[in-house]
């Protein structure tokens, strides 16, 4: 199976160009993301070194992970973080004060936990090995050569992050339900009652409030065929603030000697 | 030779002529659909549509690009600038990418070179699909954010949780697919269905896949995003000028986009009509490309008919369609498939098999019949307590006025 992105990983010359551009490019965006104030600027730079990883992996032969980066990383992970951003509202004003106490020192604790981690698994992975590429890995096609360690090699390590990650959902979901007190009437139960109870003026819905030719406003209340005002036309915060306006001035025939708005 | 060994010898000019090619493809096609899509809608409508410019209207999509190209630009002053201006951009240019892995014609001669149009094979073409068109979906967050008021943030969030929700549809559709194709190569997809296409194989992912990449692409009736009722505009009520016209260009480039991957996955691609496969010599090859154009145009008018049909949805209705139905659905269809596959490919006789998926649909419906006639269908009013008639106003404290009557009716 022969395609382009392979073919560029192998010739060294292109890579090398490849990793000059973006390379530089990810670092600034990482440290962009660390420094810039507001939230939604870090989330977008935090993409860009996604993606910018995702080409590195595809350059290197590991195509799969490389989509997959984008895909899940991109495309969901960093989607729902926009998300929250934005429906949340969080900006630079957020402040930096701790709200929780020891928060700072478990945050570094975790973080020289981490960075442990992270420099023995590199460690364990480059020191005292040859470095032997994907080629061999690859050579039956990079799909298939991952599909058979997953489903082989690691199948149960794989079934039970997908169980603990199921779980974590499943337990989000739980958390986050709220039972409603009373059940919300449905449009169509709505209906059923405009119909059956009270009078039927009400079925075909209720009347806006009051557009005119003189006065375009929510404060001035419908009027009804037969001429009054229609006391459901308006926002019954409007009427308790006493900000409502007459509507009889602005009745048909009567609309010339009306002086539109006199409050 | 399959494809991908055609496509891994072309030299660079020729990758070169074949993305020019893709891009003028692209952009003829948005303005020939803009043309369509108005022509079409007119006529659903009892009106004529536009007909002025050029022979039956057909530059008037010209003539409105140059326009809006000439508006004024405005950039709103509670905008965030940068983002602003890079979310049209992204939109623009990811909609052209998923084009590379789209094979359009069967092997051609092009310049006296061998190839295929399709700019390269990827082994996992169709997650790249899936990935561009997630990273598309940024220009319309960002673009909602940026603006700096109500409507199109609240159009941007609509779009991500719709597109997050919808994409999980569409891929669990595809794995169907997979399974079947044992392949996520466009043009190894293309060559499996070369005796049955795959909406008849596989026809509940086909539906599948159909209703989600409508919703992908934020058309009518799922066109919450931008609901000119609701929203003015959604996610672009504050553009003008080019930038607008980037956003214009993105939607009409991803519909034919994930009409071509349709195309591609369940139509047999750039193969003819079953009993017309002769065709496929015509020109040396290359009538294999008006099949291929022939079968995005059927998809393309089926996105126009839905827009002169359907009202759009409301939002809970939507989502819980998403989740609650698409999901489910395409997660049993896959078991299905699956064992269906595992079957066939252990030897089980082609009547079990079919013994099997007769089985499973037989006791979907009983179930779905005894889920209805065990539902009992109330005949009671609601019990429900309507309260006055008033307007969504949130309850604020009140001053001045008669201040104990407001908290009563809104507290």
């Amino acid at each position: 199976m022969i395609n382009l992105a392979l073919e560029v990983g192998k010739t060294a010359a292109p890579e090398a160009t490849m990793f000059w551009i973006l390379g530089p490019l990810a670092v600034i965006a990482a440290l962009g993301m660390l420094l810039v104030k507001k939230a939604v600027h870090s989330a977008i730079l935090m993409a860009w070194v996604m993606i910018t990883l995702a080409i590195f992996y595809i350059a290197q032969g590991a195509l799969f992970l490389g989509i997959v980066q984008v895909v899940v990383y991109t495309g969901a992970v960093m989607m729902l973080f926009l998300f929250i951003l934005m429906l949340v509202g969080v900006d630079s004003a957020d402040s930096l004060k701790e709200t929780i106490k020891g928060l700072r020192p478990i945050a570094i604790l975790a973080f020289i936990g981490f960075g442990g981690l992270l420099v023995s698994l590199i460690g364990r992975a480059t020191l005292g090995h040859q470095i032997v590429g994907l080629d061999s890995a690859n050579a039956n096609g990079n799909v298939p050569a991952l599909a058979e360690l997953l489903f082989s090699k690691y199948v149960w390590a794989f079934e039970v992050v997908s169980a603990l990650l199921i779980t974590a959902a499943l337990g989000a979901m739980v958390l986050a339900h709220n039972h409603r007190v009373h059940q919300r009437p449905t449009q169509r139960d709505l209906s059923i009652l405009r119909f059956r109870t009270g009078s039927l003026a009400e079925t075909a819905g209720l009347a806006n409030p009051g557009v005119y030719a003189l006065h375009n406003a929510v404060d001035v209340p419908a009027l009804l065929p037969d001429g009054s005002a229609a006391p459901t036309s308006i926002s019954a915060m409007l009427e308790a603030r006493g900000d409502v306006i007459d509507s009889s001035p602005f009745q048909l025939g009567q609309a010339e000697e009306s002086e539109g708005e006199d409050k | 030779m399959t494809t991908a060994e055609i496509l891994g010898q072309d030299p660079g000019w020729i990758i070169l002529v074949k993305g020019v090619f893709v891009f003028i493809i692209a952009v003829l096609a948005t303005l020939m659909a803009i043309w369509a899509e108005r022509r079409i809608v007119a006529r659903m409508q009892m009106r004529i549509g536009p007909n002025r410019v050029g022979p039956q209207g057909l530059l008037q999509s010209l003539s409105d690009g140059v326009k809006l190209a000439l508006k004024e630009d405005l950039i709103p002053a509670a905008a965030d600038k940068i983002v602003f201006i890079i979310a049209p951009i992204i939109s623009a240019t990811t909609c052209f990418m998923s084009f590379a892995v789209i094979p359009m014609s069967g092997p051609v001669s092009l310049f006296g070179h061998k190839t295929a149009m399709q700019m390269t094979d990827l082994p996992v073409g169709v997650l790249y699909v899936l990935a561009i068109a997630s990273v598309g979906v940024y220009g319309i967050i960002l673009a909602g954010w940026s603006s700096g008021s109500t409507y199109p943030l609240l159009g941007g969030l609509r779009s991500s949780a719709q597109v997050i929700s919808y994409e999980v549809a569409m891929g669990l559709s595809l794995v169907a697919v997979f399974i079947y194709a044992g392949s996520m190569s466009t043009s190894e997809i293309v060559a499996a269905q070369q005796k049955w296409w795959y909406s008849i194989v596989l026809f509940p992912s086909f539906v599948i896949y159909a209703i989600s990449m409508v919703g992908e692409t934020n058309r009518a009736p799922f066109d919450l995003a931008e609901a000119e009722g609701e929203l003015v505009g959604g996610f672009h009520t504050e553009y003008s000028s080019l930038k607008f016209a980037l956003f214009f260009l993105a939607e009409y480039v991803n519909i034919v986009a994930v009409s071509a991957l349709a195309t591609t996955l369940f139509l047999g691609g750039y193969h003819a009509l079953p009993g017309l496969t002769f065709t496929e010599s015509w020109l040396g090859g290359w009538f294999t490309i008006v099949w291929f154009f022939a079968k995005v145009i059927f998809f393309f008018f089926i996105f126009v008919w839905l827009r002169g049909t359907l009202p759009r949805l409301r939002y809970d209705q939507f989502m819980k369609f998403g989740w609650k139905v698409l999901i489910p659905a395409s997660l049993l269809w896959i078991l299905i498939v699956a064992t269906m596959r595992v079957m066939s490919l252990r030897g089980t006789s082609r009547g079990g098999v079919l013994g099997f998926a007769v089985g499973i649909v037989l006791v979907v419906l009983i179930g779905s019949f005894a889920y209805d006639s065990s539902k009992k269908r109330s005949e009671q009013i609601p019990e429900v307590e309507i309260p006055e008639p008033s307007f969504p106003v949130p309850a604020i404290p009140i001053s001045h006025g008669p201040s104990a009557q407001s908290e009563v009716s809104h507290g």
